[in-house]
């Protein structure tokens, strides 16, 4: 369906290629200016405290020593929100003080001679911990926040001690909860239900492990404050950033070229990306704060955890008709997250039950923040279902597969509380196309057990929102001919900026080797455009580079009128010329074109430009004015309803009942993503969130000891991300491949769906290989594994998290 | 809480000839650091957790690399990387439980740098004692690993004592069901210590792993030809199959008469302080034949006497099982 493009549905080769392979790529560490000097933090040793004292004297009697920046020398911050520096951290690694240095080695001497004293206060690990009564509250202010447009404050929420015992019972939860949203008659559904199934669940919140520590650089010039950072997003993260450094958007360039990883992490700006400005701005000269890999994981924030129970009811022919879910969310010290009503959103969609009632608790913990990761709730929730369908189909005599189907999102489902339409939806081809891809049939007939080992065959699904609307595109044809891209979407890795910029290439039918994009840069001149997260870059950039080509093309032929005569519907595009319909001879080139429009300047030299762009656009136009032929505009195309990003997978594990490893012996992922843009980085995406998802299902972990409040994972080594050893070397994967009405190229987004259906998958596996059992848990561990299969208690209390 | 990762200003120093080596170990004592792949050395030295003032760099002394021949077996130079003990042929014909233990060392690009010696004599891996707090191993008064919350899934079930650090090595196993010697030199001359006793628990010294003393240089390893060419079993169970220490993991040196099992060495890993060998298990299974049913026979002796901490009382069954694995032949 991709023919009809010259470029859409084509591998290329993005420009940032060359310097990722040969090492050449900068990122924020690699930035040095004259009379840089070398920041190092001093973070919290405990879980919770008040500073009473801090003596810096040593350290400023040291040669080379610059400067100190502590609490009082940046903008107070109201908890639970997360402050530059505190002296009220909130979890070991919270930020207390800074020191500035001619080198790095001085840095950390000075940073050994400081001494700062801490009253200790209550702190907890686990959030039933906390909500059980008489547990710690991890703020003085309360133990719970919730966020929302009617307000947002802090709760102390208590439950008695049978009421958590319940929860860890697998029973449903009687106690005080915060959030609530439903639809249908739950009741009465679950009544029509032929088989209801309980289980708890917990999956851990383990650390982002962006291999990019968030270093930053910074410097101050007339005024403006330039930070060398380590963002996913390019003009969405300079907001956030304007305001954490008490300027306006105007004052702040942000340079972020290339970005090691963030993964949710990144998206916005976060407090330490302004603590280089802010001391340079003190001491007056530039900073590059370095944050180790040790603290990256203290700050770098985590997945939230989950610990809940879910209720599902079947009916005999295996639609669902009830869902009742209560999730307790674990949201750190900085109340960040919001996954728990996300799953929510994620069971209506993808499971589409008749009726559903999410419940939620968010409560703060002494851990590491948390934020967004990659299908941030979608994705637990993928992980807790997965087995309960089984479950049900094994139980209804319905196969695995089409189980799923029957259940699948469709063109036709609503979904949510507001019970929304879908752009479209093609799971159900997603789940045929994979399972002949995998060879279904065939792998669930196979014999299961050989010895101690025993095969496990899954399936899973993944769903997260893939699109949004209202951001700015712009671009220029200059007098050589060339097409400039502007992209303010930022570099994570997925050439996403790339890809999106093909959509301008391809409207106005140039090559892409005439195409440059300009990007990573503030100065680069770059308009609003979309967080580079939550799956949302394909579709919401695709079509605004569309408004602006579509915006350009008119110019072009208004342009070619002035200059030839006639009206602009005379006028046709081809080969970089603009000519005549009637008369192709009669023409011009795009350099010509952009040689005349800048003659004629006003709308279509940038002088001009549409009063709903945002202000950062604006200036991005006002730089480029006057140097070929402009293009902007606002995305107000029409566009209603839930934008799904949808995939499916399949896993067939081998499972040592001895030892209780497992390993993934062949895997297949299927996107329903509509229009593959880029053939190769949809690839990729499919390869890495089948990875992350064998992560998050095996290995991943986040451990805290509860009686101090230290975390264990403070590196790549004792996070358990997955190495390439630990996953099969091949995966497959293909798309389902058919455009989204809403995307003028029908394209969506893919990202998050790409792991959710990875860790369901191997979650269904799992099960599978156990005979059904559920362990409701991720990760699963060996341990785990030897201990059910003789039967002993597992280590662990039931729904314990921050565990090993 | 200072964060460190810079390399610290250190003294190093890269002697040619062991000699010169020993020399300099002797004259700096405790202030020296014996520097072999650098696998266990730079995480201590730029976390700060250790401040030597000086670093002797083993890594250029030609006399501590290479396997050899013996009259009785081999000899390993203790700075032979474990990639070349993994390739070697003559190991891997006769001594193959230390090539397949060599092999699941760390991961490949470790295991390039990496030397024998310094996987026999890396420190423990506890995640507390490695975080620098004040435990006992460190010169403290307590251990953050033995509390009643605390999160201790991959310590020690045996011969705990104050500390409950595992020991880490992978070759250790191998070379104590090898019967291997060490030799550990210095100005004093040259000790021969049994592999058994090179590794030391924490009731012998809560501050060492081996009972090396200072200014004494692990040189060789010895192994006799007495098991050359018998049966063997390795196998390690990790979290991942890469990079993890083992959970437990089991060295078996078996000699077979006709279909008896003779004579044979059963190592554990990663179930205490030390390689712990199942001595009753080896016991038991003399006169026995490999098979299932010698496997169920004997499995329950291997956990005997474990004290398993909160989070670990796995390690007995896997134990078991792995004990299992290893006889059913």
């Amino acid at each position: 369906m991709t023919d009809e493009y010259r470029l859409i549905g084509k591998d290329f080769v993005p420009p940032d290629i060359t310097g990722k392979v040969t090492g050449k790529a900068m990122y924020a560490e690699d930035f040095k200016v004259d009379g840089m000097v070398f920041a190092r933090m001093y973070t919290s040793p405990m879980a919770h405290g008040r500073v009473t004292n801090i003596d810096t004297s040593a350290a400023e009697a040291m040669d080379g020593v610059v400067g100190i920046l502590t609490a009082e020398d940046v903008p107070e911050v109201e908890a639970p929100n997360a402050a530059i520096l505190t002296n009220t951290p909130a979890y070991i690694g919270d930020p207390i003080l800074a020191v500035a240095a001619e080198t790095e080695q001085i840095a950390e001497d000075a940073m050994a001679a400081i001494r700062i004293d801490i009253e200790p206060l209550p702190f907890v690990t686990d959030p039933l911990d906390s909500i059980v009564e008489g547990g710690a509250n991890a703020r003085e202010e309360g133990n719970v926040y919730s966020r929302s447009r009617e307000g947002s404050g802090f709760r102390t929420v208590k439950w008695t001690r049978e009421q958590v015992e319940e929860l860890r019972s697998g029973n449903e939860p009687k106690g005080e909860y915060v959030n609530e949203w439903s639809y249908g008659e739950l009741g009465e559904e679950f009544a029509k239900a032929e088989k209801i199934y309980e289980e708890p669940f917990v999956t851990i919140g383990y650390a982002h492990m962006s291999m990019e520590p968030r270093t930053a650089m910074a410097y101050w010039e007339n005024g403006k404050c330039y930070v060398h950072g380590s963002a996913q997003s390019q003009s969405f993260f300079i907001p956030g950033l304007a305001r954490l450094l008490g300027v306006e958007t105007k004052d702040v360039c942000l340079i972020s070229e290339n970005t090691g990883g963030g993964f949710g992490s990144k998206i916005v700006a976060y407090p330490i990306s302004a603590l280089p400005g802010w001391f340079s701005k003190k001491i007056g000269r530039p900073v590059q704060l370095r944050v180790t890999r040790e603290q990256e994981y203290y700050m770098g924030s985590a997945r939230v955890g989950f610990q809940g129970w879910i209720k599902m009811g079947f009916a005999a022919d295996g639609k669902i008709t009830a869902a009742d879910v209560f999730i307790v969310e674990d949201i750190g010290p900085n109340a960040t997250g919001g996954d728990a009503s996300s799953a929510g959103g994620a069971i209506s969609l993808v499971y589409d039950p008749s009726a559903l009632r999410f419940r939620g608790l968010p409560v703060l913990t002494n851990t590491t923040p948390r934020g967004a990761q990659r299908g941030p709730g979608q994705n637990q929730i993928a992980a807790v279902m997965a087995p309960i369908m089984d479950k049900a189909a094994n139980d209804l005599g319905i196969d695995r597969v089409e189980i799923r189907k029957i259940n699948a999102a469709h063109n036709d489902t609503i979904v949510n509380a507001d019970r929304r339409p879908v752009t479209s939806a093609y799971m159900r081809e997603a789940l045929d196309q994979g399972a002949e891809m995998f060879d279904w049939e065939n792998r669930i007939a196979q014999p299961k057990r050989n010895g101690s080992k025993v095969r496990g065959i899954g399936v899973g699904q993944g769903y997260h929102s893939a699109g949004a609307t209202g951001f700015d595109g712009l671009l220029r044809i200059t007098p050589d001919g060339r097409l400039h891209v502007h992209s303010g979407v930022g570099n994570l890795g997925t050439y996403s900026y790339a890809s999106t910029s093909l959509a301008a290439a391809e409207v106005l039918k140039v090559d892409y080797d005439r195409l440059e994009i300009h990007r990573g840069n503030t100065d680069n001149h770059l308009p609003w455009s979309s967080y580079q997260a939550g799956s949302v870059t394909m579709f919401t950039h695709t079509r605004t580079n569309y408004v602006a080509a579509m915006d350009a093309l008119d110019k072009m032929k208004r342009v070619a009128a002035d200059t030839m005569g006639g009206e602009s519907d005379d006028y046709d595009i081809d080969g970089q010329r603009v000519f005549r319909i009637d008369n192709q001879a009669m023409g011009m080139s795009y350099g010509a074109i952009a040689a005349r429009a800048i003659q004629l300047g006003g709308i279509y030299s940038g002088e001009e430009y549409p009063e709903d762009i945002n202000e950062i656009t604006e200036r991005a136009v006002q730089g480029i004015a006057g140097s070929g032929l402009v293009g902007v505009g606002k995305d107000n195309l029409p566009q209603d309803g839930v934008i799904p990003g949808l995939a499916v997978a399949f896993c067939e594990i081998e499972l040592d009942l001895e030892t209780g490893k497992y390993d993934v012996l062949d895997y297949v992922g299927i996107a329903e993503c509509g229009t593959v843009i880029h053939p190769k980085g949809l690839a990729q995406q499919m390869k890495g969130g089948a990875v992350w998802g064998m992560g998050m299902a095996k290995s991943e972990r986040h451990v805290y000891d509860p009686q101090n409040g230290l975390p264990a994972n403070v590196g790549y080594h004792q996070c358990g991300v997955p190495t390439y050893l630990d996953v099969p070397s091949v995966t497959r994967s293909d798309a389902v491949n058919i455009a989204d009405p809403q995307n003028p190229f029908g394209a969506r987004g893919i990202g998050e769906p790409a792991m959710g259906c990875s860790v369901a998958a191997l979650q269904s596996a799992i099960s599978d290989a156990l005979d059904g059992y559920i362990f409701g848990r991720t990760p699963v561990s060996a341990d785990m594994v030897v201990n059910h299969v003789l039967g002993r208690d597992q280590s662990y209390l039931p729904l314990q998290t921050n565990n090993f | 809480m200072a964060s460190f990762d810079v390399m610290p200003e250190v003294q190093l120093y890269q002697p040619v000839e062991l000699g010169d080596a020993l020399n300099l170990a002797d004259e700096l004592g405790e202030d020296g650091w014996l520097l072999g792949g650098g696998q266990d050395t730079y995480g201590w030295l730029k976390d700060r957790a250790k401040q030597p003032t000086a670093m002797i760099d083993l890594n250029g002394i030609e006399a501590l690399r290479g396997i050899r021949d013996t009259n009785d077996g081999i000899e390993i130079g203790a700075a032979t990387t474990l990639r070349d003990i993994i390739r070697d042929e003559r190991i891997n014909r006769d001594y193959s439980l230390l090539a397949q233990a060599a092999n699941r060392v760390a991961s490949p690009q470790i295991r390039n740098v990496g030397t024998l010696g310094g996987n026999l004599s890396q420190d423990a891996r506890c995640w507390y004692y490695r975080r620098g707090l004040a435990c006992y191993r460190a010169g403290g008064n307590t251990c953050y690993a033995d509390g009643p919350e605390a999160m201790n899934r991959e310590h020690a079930i045996f011969d705990a004592s104050r500390c409950v650090a595992v020991s880490p090595s992978d070759t250790a196993t191998a070379l104590v069901a090898l019967e291997a010697t060490m030799v550990a030199e210095s100005l004093s001359g040259r000790r021969i210590i049994a592999a058994e006793d090179f590794f030391v628990g924490p009731d012998t010294h809560i501050e060492q792993m081996t009972s090396l003393d200072t200014g004494e240089i692990l040189t060789a390893v010895h192994i006799p030809s007495k098991w050359a060419g018998q049966r063997f079993y390795f196998e390690k169970v990790a979290d991942r199959d890469v990079w993890d220490f083992a959970l437990v993991s089991i060295a078996v040196a078996m000699s077979m008469d006709g279909d008896s099992i003779a004579d044979c060495r059963i190592v554990c890993g990663g179930v205490a302080c030390t390689p712990h060998r199942l001595t009753g298990v080896e016991q038991a299974v003399r006169g026995m034949s490999l098979g299932e049913q010698t496997a169920e026979a004997v499995a329950a002796i291997a956990s005997a006497g474990a004290k398993p901490l909160n989070y670990n009382h796995f390690k007995m069954p896997l134990m078991e099982n792995l004990v299992r694995r290893a006889m059913r032949g």
